[in-house]
């Protein structure tokens, strides 16, 4: 369920990221709010994560990834606000989502510790996992052209992506016909 | 100034516009379309024995909404901006 509300906020991130690499970085920016926008949002997430870290996780193990999710994606978030602040100046800034990236995709695998067809959650951490990893090519490649529109729209694309996998996530629900009976009776 | 590259680069923008325009209406469709697939996830058409976050977390209700929200905050304002950008810049 808590999947499903952070799906929301990602969707809205991809939506935001979508709009801005078909209408430019120039007109995203003549409000002043608008360029806040994704990147407060980002953030937000990212401190929201906590709360999830707290009283929603049952091992060490996810404490710890749902914490690594945390900080990466409020020092992605914090990354960006100064950057289009113009506080922060250099670009380099900009891996920190590439960066982000990578610690979510590692987070989410390490920290599945069933195979991919025990149950829906688990192939969709190893899903999300690996969207993570190889979708952070998207944004290492924005980092050295920051005002290309199709790697732009590639980054959203994979926030989109991840959102309806996070959609797609139930508490115990078969994948493709494969249901571990060690996963428990099949629910919402 | 060449009338072609004037007509390309307007017709260009006239894409990105409906694009722009596209995207929450796109993504409220999408939640309509799951809502009446899986009926099931939105427990409010079958509130009894449900406890409150079932309640309060509707998915594909939650994609409508979104679909809405950044039509309404989001894109019109930016597709008024795109407009007045082309305007200036001709």
């Amino acid at each position: 369920m808590v999947h499903w509300l952070f799906a929301v906020g990602i969707l809205f991130v991809g939506l935001c990221l979508f709009a801005e690499a078909l209408a430019g970085r120039e007109v995203w920016h003549m409000r002043r709010w608008r360029k806040y926008l994704w990147p407060g949002l980002t953030f937000v997430l990212g401190v929201f994560l906590w709360p999830v870290m707290a009283f929603f996780t049952n091992s060490a193990i996810h404490m710890y990834a749902h914490g690594s999710w945390a900080d990466a994606l409020m020092l992605a978030g914090a990354a960006e606000l100064g950057l289009v602040h113009g506080r922060l100046k250099s670009p380099l800034w900009r891996f920190t989502w590439p960066l982000a990236f990578l610690v979510t995709g590692t987070a989410f695998i390490v920290h599945e510790q069933n195979p991919w067809f025990f149950a829906r959650s688990a192939f969709l951490h190893h899903l999300i996992g690996w969207t993570f990893i190889i979708g952070a090519l998207a944004p290492l490649a924005l980092a050295f052209r920051p005002r290309s529109a199709a790697f732009q729209a590639a980054f959203a694309a994979v926030i989109v992506v991840v959102s309806i996998q996070l959609f797609s996530d139930r508490d115990v629900a078969p994948i493709f016909g494969h249901l571990s009976p060690l996963a428990g009776q099949q629910h919402r | 100034m060449n009338t072609t590259f004037v007509t390309e680069a307007a017709q260009q923008h006239d894409i990105r516009a409906h694009a722009i325009s596209l995207l929450g209406p796109l993504v409220s469709a999408a939640g309509l379309v799951w809502a009446i697939l899986q009926p099931d996830r939105i427990t409010l058409l079958h509130p009894r024995g449900q406890g409150f976050w079932w309640l309060a977390v509707e998915p594909p209700l939650y994609v409508v909404v979104a679909g809405i929200v950044f039509t309404l905050v989001v894109a019109r304002p930016l597709l008024a901006d795109l407009e007045r950008h082309r305007a200036t810049t001709g």
